[in-house]
């Protein structure tokens, strides 16, 4: 489908328009950042913001969600007996989501969804039920690296629709049939239109300065990767504080605990971090990975060795570097992978 | 599409104190729709995760085989919070299973090789449905000499004895069953089972071998079969690892990129010999 054209004038109406099919969410300012909020106002969605605060993992995997619910009650019919939550009963739109954020929905796609036991309703049944609107970037952050990680400022993987801001107009590029949806009865796009998108992208990749190499790192043997001397430097600064885990928008680790009060009960699951010694000790007190060396080379490694070893490539991160900002010992995932691609 | 977190409800049928510390116990269950068991189809060295509603869930090795019918042997250690409640459950009581869960033993590729089963305490029962599943007449004829060899510290800590006694009696399978230190009452094998695999292990001819046990037991087994000229790719162990989801997501007992409980439980010695020693 020929890329369309949405002039800024006519955008309230387009909005209105969305909040009557979708229950749609958006970046929106408050305690001075960008955060993600449903929108209430149009006029409240921002279009001038480097990326969210946190990422929006939490649409489809949320920080705490209910699984399953029963009935705490060993004698009755139905005491202690399992049902599934239902799936969602709308359906939602993510407005102005960031490419790398889309692209990261893509990767846990293959980790969520792998085959017929692997197929986790949870989050299958919120991509289902979701769109994603898209807005390319135009002033990436210093932090940014997502076009040495398989993305960049206006790559479109994940998304059904992606926006180009063209000042007093947008570019709307629709990319699979819910995005088609959305752009349909737009005027086309001129070649002019085309040609300031183009530009943008051009702009915007150039602007991203910071580079990592993963050449070494994926054809390198996974043990020397292990087994490397720079695991011992990173691990002395890192307080296993899980920061990284928490807003990294890749990030997937849940524990599943089981909750009651009364005659009701029910199973939930909660993000959980691969920082903590808990997360992977035994009943016995035997730890796998019972050092603090353990813990942080196990979150690098997943992400950009084992990840892309069992995923046919795919890289367990996407460079929006929110951990680089957030660490609060200045952890750079960028030098540490350029550390293990030396 | 079906909702693969949720358990099938099943009923506690019997249980069984196994050994003389109490600290092992059985349970037999059935389910409660036929449909479930029927989806329920298993194969020796799978596992299953036990829900206790209220408590939470634990992975646990199926000891049963499905030669034996539709209703699920566990054998719980009892060390944690799921396990203790279950320790308390009685027969009539509903709780869940979830599963069948990671991959099996390499039963079709054993075909036509002699077997040796190396248990220690309580690992062995995943290799108690592999017995069982080698055993049964329709199975048997497919695979050459078979030697089980199972250790455990007293003779009151050594689980199944009824039926690794059958088996002995039944001349189906070389059986060597071994105490840690000499027992009053005990006219059996006495040693540690490096040792007793040593004398009795075959030669590693077209053979397999399936190992679990403590990971004591393993660090000092794994140089015997390397004397004995056993190469890792005929060296088939299980592990066991911390788990939530049990379906190759929440990212806990992932062994480098391979979770033990997707990609595993069941590796051979070869794999392993690849990957982070994180187990």
């Amino acid at each position: 489908m020929a890329e369309k054209i949405l002039a800024k004038d006519k955008l309230g109406g387009f909005l209105e328009g969305l909040t009557s099919s979708y229950e749609v969410f958006a970046p929106q300012e408050s305690e001075g950042k960008a955060r993600w909020a449903r929108l209430e106002d149009p006029s409240g969605a921002l279009w001038e913001f480097s990326n969210t605060h946190l990422s929006p993992k939490d649409f489809f995997f949320p920080q705490s969600e209910c699984m399953m619910r029963f009935k705490n009650l060993q004698d009755g019919e139905e005491g202690m007996v399992m049902h599934s939550e239902p799936g969602l009963d709308n359906k939602r739109l993510l407005l102005n989501i960031r490419p790398c954020d889309a692209k990261a929905f893509q990767v846990l796609d293959l980790i969520f969804v792998q085959d017929e036991m692997t197929d986790d309703f949870y989050w299958r049944d919120k991509r289902e039920q979701t769109t994603l609107v898209g807005l390319g970037c135009s002033d990436p952050c210093p932090t940014c690296f997502c076009t040495s990680m398989n993305c960049g400022p206006h790559s479109t993987t994940g998304l059904d629709v992606l926006l180009v801001d063209l000042g007093d107009k947008l570019l709307v590029k629709a990319l699979t049939e819910k995005g088609e949806a959305l752009a349909q009865g737009l005027e086309d796009a001129s070649p002019d239109d085309l040609a300031a998108a183009e530009a943008q992208r051009k702009s915007s990749e150039e602007q991203i300065e910071s580079t990592v190499g993963m050449d070494q790192v994926l054809s390198r043997d996974m043990m020397e990767l292990y087994d490397a001397g720079h695991w011992s430097r990173v691990q002395e600064s890192c307080l296993n504080c899980g920061t990284c885990t928490y807003c990294c928008p890749t990030c997937h680790c849940f524990d599943i605990q089981d909750e009651t009060q009364g005659e009701d009960g029910r199973r939930v699951r909660n993000w959980d971090s691969c920082m903590s010694w808990l997360f992977t000790m035994h009943g016995t007190g035997h730890n796998p990975r019972g050092t603090k060396l353990d813990r942080v080379r196990q979150r690098f490694m997943h992400k950009f060795k084992y990840i892309p070893a069992k995923r046919g490539g795919e890289i367990g991160c996407v460079g929006c570097g929110r951990c680089v900002q957030l660490c609060p010992v200045n952890i750079d995932v960028r030098r540490v992978v350029n550390d293990m691609n030396a | 599409m079906r909702n693969t977190y949720i358990p099938y409800p099943v009923r506690i049928k019997q249980t069984r104190v196994e050994t003389e510390d109490k600290m092992l116990k059985s349970f037999l269950l059935e389910f409660l729709n036929d449909s479930d068991a029927e989806a329920f189809a298993y194969t020796p060295g799978q596992f299953a995760e036990l829900s206790v509603s209220g408590y939470g869930e634990i992975p646990i090795g199926i000891a049963s085989s499905p030669t034996e019918g539709n209703d699920l042997l566990f054998t719980v250690n009892k060390v944690g919070s799921v396990t203790n409640k279950l320790h308390t459950m009685s027969e009539g009581d509903i709780m869940g299973v979830r599963g069948p869960l990671g991959n099996s033993y390499p039963l079709k590729d054993m075909e036509g090789k002699n077997v040796v089963i190396v248990a220690g305490g309580f690992a062995v029962t995943t290799l108690r449905s592999t017995m069982n599943w080698l055993l049964h007449p329709d199975h048997r004829d497919k695979y050459g000499d078979i030697t089980f060899i199972y250790g455990a510290r007293t003779p009151g800590m050594l689980l199944y004895t009824e039926e690794w006694t059958e088996w002995q009696n039944s001349g189906q399978a070389n059986v060597n069953v071994t105490i840690d230190r000499e027992a009053q009452g005990w006219d059996g094998l006495v040693g540690f089972v490096p040792t007793v695999t040593e004398q009795v292990a075959p030669k590693p001819d077209n053979a397999v071998a399936l190992i679990c046990g403590p990971p004591v037991m393993i660090r000092f087994t794994q140089p015997v079969f390397d004397k004995l000229g056993w190469q890792p790719e005929q060296i088939v162990m299980s592990l066991e690892n911390r788990m939530k989801c049990g379906i190759g997501i929440c990212g806990r007992c992932n062994v480098g990129p391979e979770y033990v409980c997707k990609d595993g439980p069941v590796f051979t010695k070869a794999q392993l010999d690849k990957l982070p020693k994180e187990y």
